[in-house]
């Protein structure tokens, strides 16, 4: 380098672009052995643990579609989806979310890459961007190698839905991949609350932790006896609300909302991280976020997206109730009665009988007499009542139901006991698992259009 | 003259909430110069080689980097390079990822000089291909000091980079500095401790507490004429303690224990030692506790000498 030159005035600084920096990125959040794990385990857990239920006797039927894992693989990936919803993507989006700002601050790297790269806009895209990566990554690897497992270790056979029809493999598939594709959406907010977290508490590992925090707080405000407005205005409900695809008709509404609502969120808190990070003073070594100010700029904004979404959600969700009406569950039930009542007839080798020849009704009450039959609860009652062609008499079976706040519940069979009495029937090849004893089913908690 | 200046700085003022950081600081770089910055810690250093960097912007004063006046919008002009507070790395690559993902971020055709060219430089071939994290800090700053060199700046800006170094580090890391000056790249770099700049510097910029309390090379700054310490070795400790008790001008300094120490200026001084010679009591050592420069900064920074030594 001469001094001719160095005489010369340098031009202005010249940006990265955000393309590699994205590359930049990427090559770190995939050097760290934290993330090569995760990978490697959302690639190959699911598949595994599918495979091995596959084989094994006893069932995990306290998550949705997990009675249905020996009867085919595609019942693999909802189990691994209803799991995720609740226990990996939170930690997922924590890990990976919640880290690729914190990191930096880790590290005390803030100045050398802002040296590097010039431009703290475009390194927030592409930290943004390369989170988003890994963490679609991770996500496609739960959702096929749950897939991979099941067709492998179970075959690609008819789904159960909770309606109790059976759904072709083809359009089996098509809803689960539907169904993981509608819980990116919580997903993402949940990454945007992790990049908001990391931005605005830095080394803090309750910037790390935030994601799952909120994603926990958000599980047991499904638990609680909430309003249906409540409820959908908050943005993990869609890793709920997927269930919606699998009943006839299809629960579009709440999951669209769901999936909305999420959305919203991702776009709220990232825009709220951007603000935050390009506020940021980078010269400061011992700074581990941008102090209280930035968490209430962080905190007060979500606060008013929630109240708004409870606003405008709460009026079309039908005020304050639960959503869950004595008539919606008697439907579902019938319903869902009626379905596997084939799929018995069928096992047992017996004569076909459609839908409307079996003319299937419930009867549903909830508690003591003296208790409007509305709400969750495990003391629903429903007494079921079907015909069968040239047959006179009707049959009747009993069923105790379990209803979750989020409309989701359990019938168990209360007799007779050839009907849905035991978990086993009697078939011309030997015992099988009876459809009719235990099944889950959905009541959809918005007001149904169809009914005025 | 004016053209051959890397940083022209006037009347810089930094400020973080009620802490003045830098207080109407002025700083002027010759291309292919070494300027060495000290000062105490907190006097602002950091600070000022951050703004040279591009990672804040002052909140008065006027700043020119390779001669393109700096805005208002955080990030410096193409050519400079360095690190403030300790070298940025990434613990999960190796030195050479580390570089490599750096000079993939500038992009091909960006000029960036090679990766092995560099990693000779500073004296970290052997150890290219391991992992940063198990660095001591020494390899850290010759690391960072590579991942500078890459991009072949016009201005290098180096934060305490001797922090650390063993004196085979040192030696290389001097090495480069003194090679890059040589061919015009203007080098700024900063240290607590004047004993560091001493041998490497051409000029200096004494901070205390925010104000540029010297500036100028350092031939100028020892010639100050000021009092200093010096320790005297004599073949009779107490006749010498005697005879300088006696001779105007010097100062007893140490606290009366075997060695003996005299505060005094250059011609008092010589006056000790002609009367020590004369009382018959052989000087076998006299030197000062601390360099001239180092006194001197001692001095101007207001640092009572015992607290460094
Ligand atoms: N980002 C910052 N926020 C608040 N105070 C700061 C910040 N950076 C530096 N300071 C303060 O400015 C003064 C100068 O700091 P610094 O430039 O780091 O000194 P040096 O590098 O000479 O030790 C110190 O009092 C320090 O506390
Ligand atoms: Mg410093």
């Amino acid at each position: 380098m001469t001094t001719a030159t160095a005489v010369a005035a340098a031009p202005a600084a010249r940006p990265v672009s955000v393309r590699r920096v994205y590359r930049f990125e990427l090559v770190k959040l995939v050097s760290q052995w934290r993330i090569r794990l995760l990978l490697l385990a959302c690639w190959l857990g699911p598949a595994l643990f599918v495979a091995a239920v596959g084989r094994q006797s006893t069932l995990p039927t306290d998550t949705l579609f997990g009675r249905w894992m020996h009867a085919t693989g595609w019942a693999g990936p909802l189990v691994t989806l209803g799991f995720a919803g609740s226990w990996a993507l939170p930690l997922l989006t924590s890990v990976v979310a919640g880290d690729v700002f914190a990191a930096e601050d880790r590290l005390g790297t803030w100045r050398h890459l802002l040296v590097a790269a010039r431009s703290p806009r475009r390194i927030f895209a592409a930290k943004a961007l390369a989170g988003l990566t890994v963490l679609l990554l991770l996500v496609a690897g739960l959702a096929v190698s749950g897939a991979v497992g099941g067709l492998l270790a179970v075959g690609n056979h008819p789904l159960v839905g909770l309606d109790g029809r059976l759904l072709a493999p083809g359009d089996a598939a098509l809803r689960v991949l539907l169904a993981w594709l509608c819980a990116l959406a919580p997903t993402l907010a949940l990454a945007g609350i992790g990049l908001l977290g990391s931005v605005a508490l830095g080394r803090n590992p309750m910037g790390l932790l935030l994601p799952a925090l909120v994603a926990l707080v958000m599980q047991l405000a499904q638990m609680m006896p909430l309003p249906v407005g409540v409820r959908l205005a908050l943005p993990g409900y869609a890793f709920l609300s997927w269930n919606g695809l699998f009943t006839g008709p299809a629960q579009l509404g709440p999951l669209l909302i769901g999936v909305a609502v999420a959305l919203a969120w991702a776009a709220a808190t990232t825009l709220l991280a951007r603000l935050l990070f390009l506020r940021r003073d980078f010269t400061n070594p011992a700074h581990d976020g941008s102090g209280r100010r930035a968490v209430a700029l962080g905190v007060l904004p979500l606060a008013a997206l929630l109240a708004v979404t409870v606003g405008v959600l709460a009026p079309a969700a039908g005020g304050a109730g639960s959503g869950i009406g004595q008539d919606k569950v008697q439907r579902s039930v019938a319903t869902a009665f009626a379905h596997l009542y084939r799929l018995q007839t069928a096992e047992l080798n017996r004569p076909d009988v459609t839908e409307e020849q079996l003319r299937a009704t419930a009867a549903c009450d909830k508690g003591s007499s003296s208790v409007e039959p509305e709400g969750p609860g495990n003391d629903w009652r429903c007494v079921v009542t079907w015909h069968l062609p040239g047959v006179d008499a009707t049959g009747t079976a009993v069923y105790q139901l379990d209803v979750a706040p989020d409309g989701r519940f359990v019938a168990d069979g209360d007799g007779p006991k050839e009907v849905n009495g035991y978990f086993l029937v009697r078939t011309p090849t030997g015992d099988a698992p009876n459809p009719l004893w235990q099944f889950d089913g959905n009541v959809g908690l918005l007001p149904d259009p169809s009914k005025g | 003259m004016d053209t051959l200046l890397a940083v022209r700085a006037s009347g810089i003022t930094k400020c973080f909430g009620d802490v003045v950081a830098l207080d109407g600081v002025d700083l002027e770089v010759a291309q292919g110069g070494i300027h060495g910055l000290v000062g105490p810690n907190g006097a602002g250093k950091t600070t000022l080689l951050g703004l040279l960097l591009g990672l804040a912007v002052a909140d008065r004063g006027s700043l020119e980097i390779l001669r393109t006046p700096v805005g208002r919008a955080l990030a410096a002009p193409d050519g400079v390079a360095g690190f403030v507070d300790g070298p940025g790395l990434y613990p999960s690559l190796t030195a050479r990822q580390n570089l490599a993902a750096l000079a993939a971020l500038r992009g091909p055709g960006a000029g960036t000089a090679g990766i092995d060219e560099v990693l000779d430089q500073v004296g970290l071939t052997d150890v290219a291909d391991d992992r940063a994290n198990g660095f001591s800090l020494g390899m850290r700053q010759r690391l960072g000091l590579a991942a500078a060199l890459l991009t072949r700046p016009r201005l290098l800006v180096l934060d305490e980079p001797s922090n650390g170094l063993d004196p085979a580090g040192k030696r290389h890391v001097h090495g480069v500095l003194n090679r890059l000056a040589a061919e015009g790249t203007a080098v700024v770099l900063s240290s607590h401790r004047m004993d560091d700049l001493e041998a490497l510097c051409s000029e200096v910029t004494i901070l205390a507490t925010g104000r540029v309390v010297f500036s100028g090379p350092l031939g100028k700054l020892a010639a100050e004429n000021r009092e200093l310490d010096y320790r005297i070795v004599t073949s009779d400790p107490a006749a010498a303690r005697r005879v300088a008790a006696g001779t105007p001008g010097v100062r007893i300094a140490d606290d009366g224990a075997e060695r003996l120490v005299v505060r005094a200026p250059v011609p008092a001084l010589d006056e000790l030692v002609v009367r020590l010679v004369g009382a018959g009591v052989a000087v076998r050592e006299l030197a000062p506790v601390v360099s001239p420069l180092e006194a001197a900064f001692l001095a101007l920074t207001d640092q009572p000498q015992e607290d460094v030594r």
